[in-house]
């Protein structure tokens, strides 16, 4: 089995409000020095057969063709090394593409 | 081809998991079972094991555990509820009465409506998001199982003061949800109310009432009939949401610092919705069904007793037998206990003939919804449910559905009423200057109750399906039903927390009123009620007198206008103990009594609808009614003073349906341009948005007989809340003919001002601009949630 | 004799019946075109509707975007057929990469039903013939992610080629250039953020007026098609 994770974001160029909307919410929260917050979306994908090359262009085809708009948004795929065994809620297929919770990309200032 | 799950799929995989059966309940009466957990009270249990002749298995109990909480069997409301049904006006257009998913009232032209109107208060305060949208989604399924193609949503909504952290927290959410649900079904929202007031910090009000139309031949009903028929599951997989929502969030309030004993909510999903929606339709459209539920609280539980019982009650014979692992779910590692009481959203069960089950497959099949077989109708009298071949629930489903506990809970009239209703807002300093005038209405226009609401209502669609003719900033949500007849219904929602708080007879009575007076005042003719009463918890005795008044006014009311309560919903237990001692005197920790009042009615010719804007200078302004000095609960009291007290404006049903005759009568005959009902803000408040909403100002000159009847003081004739008024904008050419009806009906009229002009000016007083009301008016909400 | 115009409905359209409603309001044929569908039906024109197809998963449009009937307008708006994409129908007609650029969320976050000015930038497109450049019109809008984006070059060729079809007057959710609609090279796809829809009777248009500047949206296709 192979566990592939697909990361899309919006091409830095596209303005994104709901990074912006969470940027302003950290300092209410207590929250310094947040430079910027992008938001994205993550994807786990996973194949049958084994994680090699050919796995992981399968899923930069799937990501090509549908988990991104490419005209906005950009990704990257990877095979996923972090054991998650807690995400087994649902039955396990063949192959099982599910979108998670948007994940946020919180870039921070070193503090000074 | 039905579609059965694969086994693996629904074998629990909690290993430990034996299954509670009947046999072993038998065989182990000193099992010790945590019915108290459960919300179960030990008289309920020792009924319960009396019942059965034996102990209940744990599903059993989970059934009866969710079927006999408050918010599934109302068993501390029914006796006073029944009133609506004793005191019910004798009328030939209800189809459907109280009992059934939603009431069904005939409007004319072969068709019938069906609307409800239900609450979501707690699920709210929790996660408001998903428990407004759930709500939505609740409501529209109750719509839509009356056999009915569900056409739009209202809702009224109560939070904490609007500045407060918490209300900050719950409103927008509670907005997003509705909108992000409703929108997504493809419902316009037509109406409902934001008000704010601090006793509903911690215990918003999130009432949602959906309407659906259907050809009068076409209504369905919960009921299973025909041993050997098919009882068959579709809509969304069954996962763990909301495991005990019901008979735990619903009948307990919420403690400071204790944690919530289920904290899983309900997650809403409404697309699956809209195509369980297409998908019913053509499934009714082809008359498939021989009945239809849907599962709501206590989800399969509820559904399952009740189609059962209410087959075995009408049929005089019934039954059903389930094999609950044929379930398709979501999560695999549930027991039937969570199977039994989950709340998973858009959920439905149908009640098949074998005939017809390939066909209802193939159209599920069309919509890509999940359906599977999971029964079969019986004569045995029992609800038997079996665990891959084990029973574990062998239950009578009357006594489930029908056989509730009855509580006759005490009530007494608080001893702090009386100091309520003596502590009058007479003594308190009134504005008499014109400058002070000037400023009371600018203030009071831009206090968050008054103000515009558009951050709210343009997050709804008011205009999908293309039949909204009247929405918010109107008096009423009108559709039109038919293209051809222009025939069509218009509806309104309201209910005063304060007013009922001061007086619950009169207050629930002004809510009716209120509601029936708005369905006039755009021309349509007043037919039905569905109620939404939100109170504290009926424990405290002060709380269930306020009950039993407001349920005996809405009733007495009702049977007088004509009008009888097709259905509703109650919510208790709004409320959040601050101390060990039950709750006393007006600072007291449940919310205002609050009964919402949703009025449908009817009309012929949605082309003849009346508008409240002022469109047309030289438009002659008249008031309707009578004005007195009637303070008590007002919006001026409560804005400017934050004083609650007296006794709320005196309700006279008759002179409210005489008003409406004349309201409607001069729609029909064209006499009117425009119509608005006064009510929160009094008199100056109707003229104000009459003038914004048309973008025209008005030169209003209060006459003598206006003046007479308030000792000459222009502060009561502009801001008193009296009831049963209402103001007309009547073209000159028309103005004869009109008050000579209303003099002829005994109806009060007197003329006060002229459409014109680019301010509202009170002769004598003040004058404000246009743009300066629309400042103070569209500045609020947008300075409070951004 | 009259035109044949079908409006697909995918799961969770939503204002398919107005479209469907309008269409029959200005006396041509409507005709109800399923998802599933490959055949267009002799239809000779399409229109994509506003809704929440596939409920908006994945992303507006992103889905509805494979469905078989799709195949066929695709292929079908490549040889010349009109096709009008209404709101989510323009989501759809973006991801389909028969328009430019893509529609994201709204730049204030929230959703909007509002009624709004356009000015209608070009009369040239099988859709708005019968305006004139430079018309100011009041049309709903309904939505979450109505906000227009796309590289500058694209934004500069689509000014360049008169393919921007209306702007807002006052921009409610960011898009760039106030784009409300826009055009493909041929004129025959045009994808509006806009409900024009709903906004074709006196009865149930915007309020205050005008009720029904969406009529003309009806009515040029209608033209087009009956003199062709």
């Amino acid at each position: 089995m192979a566990r592939v994770v697909v990361d899309v974001m919006l091409k830095p160029e596209i303005l994104d409000p709901q990074g912006q909307a969470v940027q302003r919410a950290l300092p209410r929260l207590g929250f310094d020095g947040i430079v910027d917050v992008r938001q994205g979306k993550r994807f786990e994908i996973e194949l049958a057969g084994p994680a090699d090359d050919a796995a992981l262009a399968r899923a930069r085809e799937i990501a090509e063709r549908l988990l991104a708009n490419t005209v906005i948004e950009q990704f990257d795929v990877r095979f996923d090394t972090a054991l998650d065994s807690a995400s087994a809620a649902s039955p396990a297929s063949a192959a099982t593409a599910h979108g998670t919770a948007p994940s946020a990309a919180v870039t921070e200032q070193a503090a000074s | 081809m039905t579609t059965q799950p694969s086994p693996a799929q629904n074998t629990s995989t909690a290993h430990q998991y034996t299954a509670d059966t009947v046999e072993n309940a038998a065989a182990t009466p000193e099992t010790e079972q945590p019915y108290a957990a459960l919300g179960v009270k030990p008289d309920e249990y020792d009924r319960i094991r009396e019942i059965l002749g034996r102990r209940p298995t744990s599903s059993e109990l989970a059934m009866y555990s969710v079927m006999w909480s408050e918010h599934c069997s109302y068993k501390s409301s029914k006796v006073h509820l029944k009133q609506f049904g004793e005191k019910a006006p004798e009328v030939d257009f209800l189809l459907v009465g109280p009992g059934e998913n939603a009431g069904v009232v005939d409007v004319g032209g072969d068709l019938a409506v069906t609307f409800k109107i239900e609450s979501h208060n707690h699920p709210s305060y929790v996660e408001p998001y998903q428990g407004a949208a759930t709500g939505v989604g609740g409501i529209v399924r109750d719509i839509l199982t009356m056999g009915a193609r569900p056409i739009a949503v209202m809702d009224p909504l109560r939070f904490g003061a609007a500045d407060a952290p918490d209300t900050h927290r719950v409103l927008p959410g509670v907005v997003r949800g509705i909108g992000g649900y409703g929108n997504s079904l493809g419902l316009p929202n037509i109406g409902g109310e934001v008000v704010f007031d601090p006793c509903y910090a911690g215990n918003p009000l999130v009432n949602a009432l959906a309407v659906g139309v259907m050809k009068k031949s076409e209504i369905k009903l919960a009921q299973a009939h025909g041993p050997g028929n098919k009882v068959v599951l579709f809509g969304a997989r069954t996962g763990g949401d909301g495991i005990g929502g019901a008979s735990v969030l619903a009948s307990a309030t919420f403690d400071d610092g204790r944690p919530s004993k289920r904290p899983s909510v309900q997650v809403g999903d409404p697309f699956m919705e809209k195509v369980l929606i297409e998908c019913c339709l053509e499934i009714f459209a082809e008359d498939l069904v021989v009945g239809i539920q849907d599962l709501g609280a206590a989800g399969l539980s509820c559904a399952t007793t009740e189609l059962a019982a209410a087959g075995m009650v009408s049929a005089g014979v019934g039954g059903m037998d389930v094999q609950l692992d044929l379930a398709p779910l979501r999560d695999a590692t549930l027991v039937p206990e969570e199977i039994l009481m989950s709340e998973s959203q858009e959920r439905m069960m149908a009640v098949v003939t074998p005939a017809n089950v390939e066909r209802f497959f193939e159209l599920c099949e069309k919509w890509d919804v999940t359906a599977t077989v999971i029964g079969t109708v019986t004569d045995t009298g029992r609800l038997r449910m079996t665990w891959h071949g084990a029973t574990i629930v062998d239950v009578d489903p009357r006594t489930l559905a029908h056989q509730g506990p009855v509580y006759h809970r005490p009530y007494h009239r608080p001893d702090w009423q009386d100091g309520l209703q003596a502590d009058t807002p007479d003594s308190l300093s009134r504005p008499k200057t014109g400058e002070e005038l000037r400023e009371t209405v600018l203030r009071l226009l831009a206090s968050p109750n008054l103000a515009d609401k558009r951050w709210v209502l343009e997050q709804y669609d008011h205009r999908v399906r293309g039949n909204t003719v009247l929405a918010h900033g109107e008096d009423s949500g009108m559709l039109r039903l038919d293209e051809e007849s222009n025939l069509g219904i218009a509806l309104a929602t309201d209910g005063n927390g304060r007013y009922t708080k001061l007086d619950p007879y009169t207050g629930a009575q002004l809510a009716l009123a209120e509601a029936y007076r708005n369905v006039a005042a755009t021309g349509a003719r007043p037919l039905a009620v569905t109620d939404c009463l939100n109170f504290g918890s009926p424990e405290d005795p002060e709380v269930m007198w306020q009950f039993a008044e407001a349920t005996r006014g809405l009733a007495d009311a009702c049977l007088v206008l004509g009008t009888p309560v097709t259905g509703g919903n109650v919510s208790f237990y709004n409320q959040t103990q601050r101390s060990a001692s039950s709750a006393g005197g007006p600072g007291s920790q449940a919310i205002h009594p609050t009964p919402i009042v949703g009025v449908l009615g009817v009309i012929d010719d949605v082309t003849r609808r009346i508008r409240l804007a002022f469109e047309q200078d030289g438009d002659i302004l008249l008031l309707l009614g009578d004005t007195r000095d009637e303070f008590g609960g007002s919006e001026w009291a409560h804005v400017v003073h934050g004083h609650l007290g007296g006794l709320p404006p005196k309700v006279d049903l008759e002179r409210e349906r005489l008003l409406a005759e004349v309201l409607i009568a001069g729609s029909r005959d064209g006499m009117l341009s425009a119509a608005h009902d006064l009510s929160d803000g009094g008199l100056i408040q109707a003229i104000v948005e009459s003038a914004l909403r048309g973008g025209r100002g008005a030169r209003v000159v209060l006459p003598e007989t206006v003046l007479d009847q308030v000792n000459g003081d222009p502060f009561v004739a502009l801001f008193s809340e009296s009831a049963g008024r209402a103001i007309v904008a009547v073209p000159r050419s028309e103005e004869l003919r009109f008050t000579d009806m209303c003099r002829f009906r005994g109806l009060p009229v007197a003329r006060i001002g002229v459409v014109d002009g680019d301010a509202v000016e009170v002769q004598g007083h003040f004058s404000l601009p246009l743009d300066e009301l629309r400042r103070a008016h569209t500045r609020t909400f947008p300075a409070l949630f951004g | 004799m009259s035109a044949r115009i079908g409006v697909v409905t995918f799961p969770g359209s939503q204002d398919d019946q107005d479209a469907l409603r309008a269409v029959a309001l200005v006396g041509a044929e409507p005709v109800a075109l399923w998802h599933r569908d490959a055949d267009l039906h002799q239809v000779d024109a399409v229109i994509l509707p506003g809704g929440f197809s596939y409920g908006d998963y994945l992303r507006a449009g992103a889905i509805a975007r494979f469905s078989p009937v799709m195949e066929a307008v695709i292929t079908g708006a490549r040889e010349g057929l009109p096709v009008l994409g209404i709101c989510n129908g323009f989501q759809v007609l973006c991801e389909s990469h028969l328009l430019p650029g893509a529609l994201i969320r709204n730049g204030g976050l929230l959703f909007i039903n509002r009624d709004e000015r356009l000015r209608i930038e070009s009369t040239t497109t099988a859709w708005t013939a019968d305006y004139a450049v430079g018309q100011e019109i009041l049309i709903p809008i309904k939505n979450g992610e109505g906000r227009f984006t796309a590289d500058e070059h694209t934004l500069d060729e689509l000014a360049a080629e008169g393919r921007i079809v209306a702007r807002y007057l006052d921009n409610p959710n960011g898009s760039a250039r106030d784009i409300a609609g826009i055009a493909n090279a041929a004129g025959n796809v045009v994808g509006l953020m806009p409900h024009p829809e709903h906004a074709v009777e006196e009865l149930t248009g915007p309020y205050p007026g005008p009720a029904t500047d969406g009529l003309p949206f009806f009515t040029s296709i209608l033209k087009q098609l009956v003199a062709a």
